[in-house]
């Protein structure tokens, strides 16, 4: 099929081309719905079943970073409807602009995550053989990135913890099968949305989008916002379990 | 005025989509849609093929109670592979990837699906899928049956389950592609004219069941994404020694599942619309009420996924409620049967090839559809659960219902693809094999499950050995009717009677091409004016009756001097 | 074919910037909130301000207030068919009597209206 300049050969116009790819990246983000539903059918039942240990998983994690990432993200989102808007105003420049800063704050995320992911590493919170949910209390030395006053908290936690579920390990190796599981999922699809919006940077400075046809920064700023409401809903069904122990 | 032209006075049409371009770099990269239906048909044909050694396999295993042939361990496995080659790779893409990639942009008047790209990327992914599971088929096989129950998925067999959930997943994306290409080109590529209720029903068909593969298939992925990663880095959702559940994984399995039966039916049911109109010369009784019955039957679909699991310890009120919505999926499964029936009363019938799969079709579907109700009322169900009458019922409708209108189909657009007629009494006779073969084999099992016989078990107490004979009589005869079709279709694509724009003729805006089409399909875009399955108002196809409708008959064409 | 003509709409930059200002005021009403003991209704407040947020990014970031009527049906349709897989899922856990010995919040109740029933 022949593609004249912005045309493909199966369309008649542009704005049946765009309908189409719109209709087309709407249609796939309600898959990911469906896919993401899945993961977020298992962390609601075990965690109404496990809620101690997951309770007690939730408040390993840094508040302070996810809050962090989860503004880097919003912020993120905004800087991808700017370039949507300049793109649809027909401003070049600041389409290049506001899509690096898009995938600028999408680096900042993943800095963050591999901290995050780092420090569980090190705790002893990722699942399998070495998972541990007693490890830093019983090692204070060997987690010396948790302050002795935190780690205390954590200890009289865990007591409590331990007397309301004896196997405690157990579910609160689930709760963190739900952490990298959905963190992880939502990691992956925005190293996706990074590679597209490295796409889109070299299309934009090529001068490719203009006013009439800036379909491809439009569709990946869909996908890119859904990316960002599943964070909006991992933030608080991860981070803010039970915090006001 | 007649359509017929005499055979001889027919010739190819010098260009078409076969012979626009050459080279293997020229399919393998190809995004006409009609390429890669053909690269569809090639590879799905590969994995029925493989599906079928399998039962080969159980079938020669079963002809005595006590395990002559394999051990239980070998038997385990055949009876998996045959279920996941089967279910994920011959049948949830047939009709859709073959068919409904070759005809929905004709039948819509438009050049192209709307990512034909896309389209090229699900037959790779498919094949990448595939590959993966053949890989896992022959190193280490699997035993868990298609349905991968857990925790012997995950935790206990020693199979090769990681790669094949893997290449299920990968093979999952092939689906969900084309069931949004289809979708969004149903929605935005329809040429003038072609409004709605004017589309053949057969696209009607794959809208609903491209509803399903969007809504339904992203579920089975993350399951067995889930289900992988507990395999191999010890995840515990669904392993109770660490606080998991089985059953967890039973709804999110069976939430695709099932309507996973529908994606296999839906494009059959629309097959036999097209096909029981034309060779009725009528109009489809009841157009609305069946294309409304689609759309409800992938939706209803959706509701009914329990009905998998009423032995597993679930809760009475969920067990009632979804007996309940079981019973109401069969509603619009009548709704379609009763119509297609009423459009053959009146009719001007023919007994061509794929009209013979159609009646077979009707038959059979109908034995099926209603031996699930024994299956979704939950008195009977703790009874034949698990037994060979779950396996009859089944494959009474995947055989009987959907591979019968995917030979009915092949058929029928066989001269559309390929230019060329297939031989027709001996493809009549191949049907009627078929058709004796089919019944043999799986009516017995309904019998068999009935007097107790579990399934997936490699040994039978021995009173059950007749009926097992019967069965394994039939498949015999089963294979040599699906393996003649396989042989006269592939020498009639080369050597068969050159066929002509219309042979048969028939209404859809497909007919008006020529056979095989242009690679951009029509010259110049249709506008579309006439009614769906009007044959009486088509003076362009030499169908026109003055008066309309209520003129005498247009009698059918005989085909006796093939 | 299109459905209808629809002349562009373009949302202003001053509308993304108050879009951008409440999102993050609800970001932090949301980690607050976590903070003030609610008992069962944290977990209803936490999803009801995640779900305010995610219609705001829907409705104005991703253009869907200003998109043709299909396209609020496939959004619609998509959010339908999650809470059928929750709830129909859930009501099957919810109305066993014994989970893992935890009863689910429903079950409890389902119990004792059977019980005064029989």
């Amino acid at each position: 099929m022949h593609r004249t300049g912005a045309l493909f050969g199966q369309f008649k116009t542009l704005e049946q081309q765009k309908d189409t790819a719109t209709l087309g990246m709407w249609v796939f983000l309600i898959t990911e719905i469906m896919f993401f539903g899945g993961i977020m059918l298992a962390y609601t039942i075990n965690r109404h079943v496990y809620f101690p240990a997951f309770a007690m998983g939730s408040n390993t994690l840094d508040l302070f970073l996810g809050g962090s990432n989860t503004v880097v993200l919003l912020a993120s989102s905004f800087t991808m409807a700017m370039a949507v808007w300049s793109a649809q105003v027909g401003k070049k420049q600041l389409i290049t602009i506001f899509l690096s800063l898009t995938i600028l704050l999408g680096f900042v995320f993943f800095g963050v995550k591999y901290v995050e992911y780092g420090q569980k590493f090190h705790h002893h919170l990722v699942p399998g053989k070495n998972f541990d949910i007693f490890y830093c209390v019983n090692n204070p030395s060997k987690c010396e990135d948790i302050k002795p006053a935190d780690l205390e908290k954590e200890a009289e936690e865990l007591q409590k913890a331990v007397k309301a579920d004896p196997d405690l390990n157990a579910h609160a190796q689930l709760y963190f099968s739900a952490y990298f599981g959905m963190t992880g999922l939502h990691a992956l699809h925005m190293v996706i949305g990074a590679g597209l919006l490295f796409w889109l940077l070299k299309e934009s400075v090529a001068g490719k989008f203009t006013a009439q046809y800036n379909t491809p920064v439009d569709i990946v700023g869909l996908y890119w916002h859904f990316v960002d409401i599943v964070w909006i809903y991992l933030f608080p069904l991860l981070y803010l379990i039970d915090r006001h122990k | 005025m007649s359509t017929q032209v005499k055979a001889a006075e027919l010739q190819m049409p010098e260009k078409h989509y076969i012979n626009a371009t050459y080279g293997i770099r020229s399919w393998l990269l190809t995004t006409d849609h009609k390429r890669i239906a053909l690269l569809y048909l090639a590879s799905v044909t590969l994995f029925f093929f493989i599906g079928g050694f399998f039962a080969m396999m159980i079938r020669l295993h079963l002809l005595t109670p006590s395990g002559y042939l394999l051990t239980p361990d070998t038997y385990n496995r055949m009876f998996t592979m045959h279920g996941v080659a089967m279910i994920f790779f011959f049948l949830i893409p047939s009709i859709p990837a073959v068919l409904g990639n070759f005809l929905i942009p004709l039948m819509i008047g438009a050049k192209d699906l709307a990512f034909p790209k896309i389209n090229l990327l699900s037959w790779y992914v498919y094949v990448v899928g595939g590959a993966f599971t053949l890989w896992s088929m022959v190193n280490g096989g699997l035993d868990t049956g298609w349905t991968f129950y857990t925790p012997l998925s995950t935790v206990y067999s020693n199979s090769a389950v990681a790669p094949a959930v893997v290449g299920i997943f990968i093979t999952g994306f092939s689906s969900i592609l084309t069931g949004l290409n289809f979708l969004v080109t149903i929605h935005t590529m329809r040429a003038p004219g072609m409004t709605w209720f004017r589309l053949p029903l057969f696209v009607w068909a794959h809208y609903a069941t491209s509803i399903v593969m969007i809504l339904g298939t992203p579920v089975v992925a993350i399951t067995l994404a889930l289900a992988g990663m507990e395999r191999l880095f010890g995840l515990g959702f669904f392993n109770p020694a660490m606080g998991g559940d089985p059953i967890l994984f039973q709804h999110l399995f069976w939430f695709y599942s099932h309507p996973a039966v529908y994606i296999m039916i839906l494009p059959s049911m629309g097959v036999i619309s097209e096909l029981i109109s034309t060779f009725s010369r009528k109009k489809l009784f009841g157009y609305h009420f069946v294309a409304a019955a689609s759309l409800a039957i992938a939706v209803i679909g959706f509701l009914v996924w329990t009905h998998h699991m009423f032995v597993t310890g679930q809760s009475t009120y969920a067990a009632v409620a979804f007996s309940f919505l079981t019973f109401l999926v069969a509603v619009p499964s009548a709704v379609k049967t009763f119509n297609w029936t009423a459009t053959l009363f009146g009719g001007s019938i023919s007994f061509d090839t794929p009209m013979l799969y159609t009646f077979g079709f009707l038959g059979l579907f109908l034995i099926g559809g209603l031996t699930g109700l024994f299956l979704g009322s939950l008195g009977t169900d703790i009874h034949i659960h698990d037994t060979y009458f779950v396996v009859a019922h089944f494959h009474y409708i995947m055989v009987g219902g959907a591979v019968m209108g995917y030979l009915g189909g092949l058929h029928f657009w066989w001269p559309k693809m390929t230019g060329r007629m297939y031989p027709e009494w001996l493809a009549r006779i191949s049907a009627l094999v078929l058709f004796v073969g089919f019944n043999l084999t799986f009516f017995p099992q309904f019998l068999l499950g009935y007097l107790g016989m579990p399934r997936r078990y490699h040994v039978y107490p021995p009173e059950f050995q007749v009926y097992n004979v019967m069965s394994t009589a039939g498949a015999s005869i089963l294979a040599i009717g699906y393996l003649t079709p396989m042989i006269y279709l592939t020498w009639s694509a080369f050597f068969g009677k050159v066929a002509g724009d219309n042979p048969w003729p028939a209404t859809g805006l497909e007919w008006k091409t020529q056979s095989p089409p242009l690679t951009e399909n029509f010259e110049v875009t249709p506008i579309v004016t006439w009614e769906p399955y009007d044959f009486h108002n088509r003076p362009d196809l030499g169908l026109d009756v003055p008066g309309g409708g209520h003129g005498p008959r247009v009698v059918a064409p005989a085909h006796g001097d093939d | 074919m299109s459905e209808h003509e629809h002349t562009e709409h373009i949302v202003s930059p001053g509308t993304y910037l108050v879009i951008i200002l409440t999102l993050l005021g609800l970001t932090v009403l949301t980690v607050y909130a976590a903070f003030v003991d609610l008992g069962q209704f944290n977990i209803v407040v936490a999803l009801t301000i995640a779900t305010i947020k995610a219609t705001l990014v829907v409705l104005i970031f991703m253009h869907a207030k200003f998109a043709p009527r299909r396209t609020k049906l496939v959004i619609i349709a998509g959010i339908f068919w999650l809470i059928l897989l929750l709830g129909m899922t859930l009501s099957d856990y919810v109305s066993r009597m014994d989970y893992r010995g935890v009863q689910f919040p429903m079950s409890q109740t389902i119990s004792q209206t059977l019980d005064q029933q029989a």
